[in-house]
């Protein structure tokens, strides 16, 4: 969330409750409703690593505003950010390490953890496609998030296919 | 294996003339009215062969298959045929619609095959139309709309008979992703309108809105799977993807 922050103030200046319904028309329909304390939790962060400061705006009949602005080392650890290409992928290492060892130790059959790796894969695969079944209209981020995670559950259930064919 | 069942198979065996292996090596299943099944697997490891002999289109060496409680491998080549009309729908890879007839003919043309009158024919074919949205193009040939066009058409064609069960090979396997994702809503809403499916797929995308999946290798059931849907897919989402970075 930090990045995502630190990228709206580039646009504009904003107070906490713009940036959480920017950041919810971004990601809200791939994740559940912030609180208003992860936004505030994170802004403190940043101010306190001089990446954005606050100042108050005075409002009538109302407690001033705070309104937030990237500084200076905020907009250079955001264009660091967006410079640096971004690492992986990431493979499901815990299962990798539980099927090597069940193998060489013989402690566990990894058969059945095969099977019920794939179970699992399969039974997350059906949730995304329900997800991308519901919303066929979706927000761009949404549906390139759902197709991202369904491609990934994809090849995880064919590597499963290559380790039973080689392991089995 | 329940009575109820809408189909049943004991011990199902298919050895083709000239193979050195048997296709498939004694298969026992049964699904439940309403049961959506996905038949998964590596290339030959006979998960057409299933769906042709369940179908009828190919018999078995050995075995049995019920279909609502009556034996139907043995039944003579002319009675089959009127069965598979009736009872069983069919929607294949390539479609396999008939391109010198238009859409509305060819959804049709099963209908009228199995005795159905022009008027209940036509009435059916119309209102599958509209579910599928392809209303507009009744009057076209296949060869005119796009391949997620023409295989809503072999939909149609396969349900317009309420058929006991609809096999469905490869289904989505010359479509792209935005086809993909139309047939498998399509799948999906029959499914929960009661339709009893087994479909055969390489695509564990389109396996997942299965009530089940069955992994078939070397003509044998290795595995199976039953899927519960999920009542948060958003925590999934948010499990493979730390989206607080």
């Amino acid at each position: 969330m930090k990045y995502a922050l630190l990228a709206l103030l580039a646009k504009a200046p904003a107070h906490g409750y713009e940036l959480k319904q920017a950041y919810e028309s971004l990601f809200g329909a791939v994740q559940p409703p912030l609180n208003a304390g992860q936004i505030y939790t994170t802004l403190s962060r940043l101010e306190r690593d001089h990446l954005v400061q606050d100042h108050h705006v005075a409002q009538d009949d109302r407690p001033d505003k705070r309104v937030y602005r990237l500084t200076g080392e905020g907009e250079a650890a955001l264009r660091e950010w967006f410079d640096e290409a971004v690492r992986g992928p990431y493979l499901k290492d815990e299962f990798f390490t539980k099927l090597i060892v069940a193998k060489t130790s013989g402690a566990a059959d990894p058969a059945a953890l095969i099977q019920r790796q794939r179970v699992e894969y399969l039974q997350s695969l059906r949730a995304l496609t329900d997800l991308r079944l519901k919303n066929p209209n979706g927000s761009t981020a949404a549906v390139l998030l759902i197709e991202g995670a369904i491609l990934h559950l994809q090849a995880d259930l064919k590597w499963l296919d290559l380790c039973e064919e080689r392991m089995l | 294996m329940n009575a109820d069942s809408i189909i049943i198979t004991r011990d199902l065996v298919k050895t083709y003339a000239n193979a050195s292996a048997p296709a498939l090596r004694g298969i026992s299943l049964a699904l439940a009215p309403g049961e959506f099944v996905a038949v998964m697997g590596p290339s030959g490891c006979g998960k057409s062969t299933l769906l042709h002999l369940l179908g009828g289109l190919d018999r078995a060496t050995s075995g049995e298959i019920h279909l609502q409680g009556r034996r139907i491998d043995s039944l003579s080549e002319a009675k089959l045929a009127v069965l598979r009309r009736r009872q069983i729908g069919f929607v294949f890879q390539f479609f396999n619609l008939m391109g010198n007839l238009s859409v509305a003919d060819n959804i049709e043309l099963p209908a009228l095959l199995a005795g159905l009158s022009p008027a209940e024919a036509r009435r059916r074919r119309e209102s599958l139309l509209e579910e599928l949205g392809l209303t507009d193009k009744a009057g076209v040939v296949p060869s005119q709309l796009s391949g997620g066009q023409q295989q809503r058409v072999a939909l149609a064609r396969a349900l317009i008979n309420r058929p006991a069960i609809l096999l469905a090979d490869e289904p989505t396997g010359n479509l792209d992703s935005t086809s993909t994702q139309e047939v498998l809503a399509l799948l999906r809403r029959y499914h929960q309108a009661g339709q009893t499916m087994l479909l055969v797929t390489h695509d564990a995308r389109v396996a997942s809105v299965a009530d089940r999946v069955i992994y078939l290798k070397d003509g044998q059931i290795r595995t199976e799977a039953r899927l519960e849907t999920a009542h948060d897919s958003h925590a999934v989402l948010s499990q493979m993807f730390a989206l607080e970075a």
